[in-house]
């Protein structure tokens, strides 16, 4: 990776509920590009970018976002680097209480002085640019799992940021929306610059759109580099994950007890 | 025996340490108040919400509860034929007890639960979280306009309350049961002292006030975000608002009125 980072994390631990998620984890994103990031369920993917947006800490190791320390971060110091980050939620956490509009506004009248007139014209432009222009006026409840979504990520490059992060941009969209979701991915990042970094399942459709991926597997990264190289990648558990092999040494099965205990067959015998 | 004492050991511990979180929040929360161009209408949509929606149940309440004192009043005092006093005891009973008690026990359960379901469900459907995400701290913006509007409406809840009671008491003893007008009154207004009686009265509200709201945001923002979860933390909310309550008034009635 001849670029220079931009997101850097050395040696990250994290637990959560006595489980660890991250044993030693380290990891760079580079600036302007697209990373996915893939792996099992379970593995930590979403956990990782709470991580880079400081909404959690590491018991240690660093993360170092654009040269800040985030977990050192003070509570003021974050929240002024966050309006540089832009997050997509996998739910897409709107505001319920308010229309479409409003929700894609909101960044914008809590942070600018802009007026009124010049916000419309910014709302509505992202707002056409993920297809939703005409739902502008709907509420949240009203939109179905895609377009929540599609609305949640013209809020999150409202204020035009350098990083944005995309939590399962794919889920729930029809064909079509998920094109224009694909496009828009990558126009933002050629005529922006943005670092984006995109966590999702859909390995064909996130190997296509993105410049680098790292895949991780039990707290770890387990290979990394761009689409070709991952493809031609000498580990098992790269292959097995990259084309959905249900057999490998990456195990379907949560962890569990023998079935002949759980059914209770050896009893029968 | 020992696993008792564990027991006893642990809950100790892990009310301390939620004790801990909830005064560190607290202080996050008083720390930061946004600036007034911006907290303001915040401010006065939190006040319409958790006040004014609000005084429906506070008056009506307020007015049953003045006419059951004035009946009950009139049936005591009328055996020792001093009927006349009825004034005096439902006034000095509604502002220095029924109205700060009762009104805190009524905002802990209508805005009180919808405080804490409000702000748990926005934890659960992660609007807190895109808040932060978005460079807005959810305590400026969400917690601190609930706390102070809570804060703020229920002293003057517990005053509306405590007038609709007389009005209520004054129906009954005075309308209805034959009661002198004048003397109602009278003895209400050379009984009723501002500083001992009203003025007290308000420093209890005011004192519920922050216990209620504390509580309810503390309970909906440290919530676990599930349905489950927030069903829990606003029974919470109405279980502990009502025993803090409850024990607050018996030791601010004891410092207040208790002539040691």
């Amino acid at each position: 990776m001849a670029e220079a980072a931009y997101i850097f994390l050395e040696n990250v631990v994290f637990s959560r509920s006595g489980r660890r998620v991250f044993d030693g984890l380290s990891l760079q994103i580079p600036r302007g590009k697209i990373t996915a990031i893939m792996g099992p369920s379970g593995t930590g993917k979403t956990t990782l970018l709470r991580l880079i947006g400081g909404q959690l800490k590491p018991e240690s190791g660093s993360v170092l976002v654009d040269g800040h320390d985030i977990p050192k971060l003070r509570r003021g110091a974050l929240f002024q680097l966050r309006k540089k980050m832009g997050m997509l939620f996998q739910s897409g956490a709107l505001f319920t209480d308010v229309s479409v509009y409003e929700n894609v506004a909101f960044p914008l009248r809590v942070h600018t002085k802009l007026p009124e007139d010049m916000i419309r014209d910014i709302v509505l432009m992202k707002l056409e640019a993920v297809g939703l222009r005409g739902a502008r006026d709907l509420m949240p409840a009203e939109l179905s799992g895609g377009m929540t979504r599609r609305v949640a990520l013209a809020r999150s490059i409202v204020l035009d940021p350098e990083l944005i992060m995309y939590d399962e941009p794919f889920a729930g969209q029809d064909p079509i929306a998920m094109g224009v979701v694909v496009k828009l991915i990558r126009q933002l990042n050629i005529a922006m610059g943005l670092t984006s970094v995109l966590v999702s399942h859909d390995v064909p459709e996130s190997l296509n759109i993105c410049h680098y991926a790292c895949i991780l597997s039990d707290g770890k990264v387990i290979g990394a580099g761009t689409p070709e190289q991952l493809r031609e990648h000498s580990s098992d558990k790269v292959q097995q994950f990259l084309q959905g092999k249900p057999d490998g040494p990456v195990p379907f099965h949560y962890p569990a007890p023998e079935r002949a205990v759980d059914f209770g067959l050896g009893a029968k015998q | 025996m020992m696993d008792a004492i564990a027991r006893l050991g642990k809950n100790t511990l892990d009310f301390l340490a939620s004790f801990g979180r909830a005064s560190q929040f607290l202080l996050g929360v008083l720390v930061g108040v946004p600036k007034p161009s911006v907290g303001l209408p915040l401010l006065l949509k939190q006040i319409y919400s958790v006040g004014v929606l609000s005084l429906v149940i506070v008056v009506v309440s307020g007015l049953f509860i003045g006419m059951v004192l004035g009946l009950q009043g009139y049936t005591i005092l009328s055996d020792f034929g001093s009927e006349s006093a009825i004034g005096q005891m439902i006034a000095l009973t509604l502002v220095r007890e029924l109205g700060p008690v009762v009104t805190a026990l009524l905002f802990a359960g209508r805005a009180g639960s919808a405080l804490t379901a409000e702000i748990g469900l926005m934890k659960a459907t992660e609007q807190l979280s895109s808040m932060e995400m978005m460079g807005v701290d959810p305590l400026r913006r969400v917690i601190a306009p609930r706390l102070w509007a809570g804060f703020l409406s229920m002293p003057i809840l517990a005053v509306v309350f405590s007038m609709v009671g007389i009005l209520g008491g004054m129906l009954v003893g005075v309308e209805w049961l034959g009661v002198f007008e004048g003397s109602f009154w009278g003895n209400m207004q050379a009984s009723v002292d501002f500083r001992d009686d009203v003025l007290n009265g308000v420093i209890k509200s005011v004192v519920f006030g922050f216990v209620c709201a504390w509580i309810a945001v503390y309970q909906g923002y440290d919530c676990v975000p599930t349905s489950a979860g927030i069903s829990s933390a606003t029974t919470k909310t109405v279980v502990y608002s009502s025993l803090a309550v409850l024990g607050l008034d018996f030791i601010l009635t004891a410092v207040m009125f208790g002539n040691f």
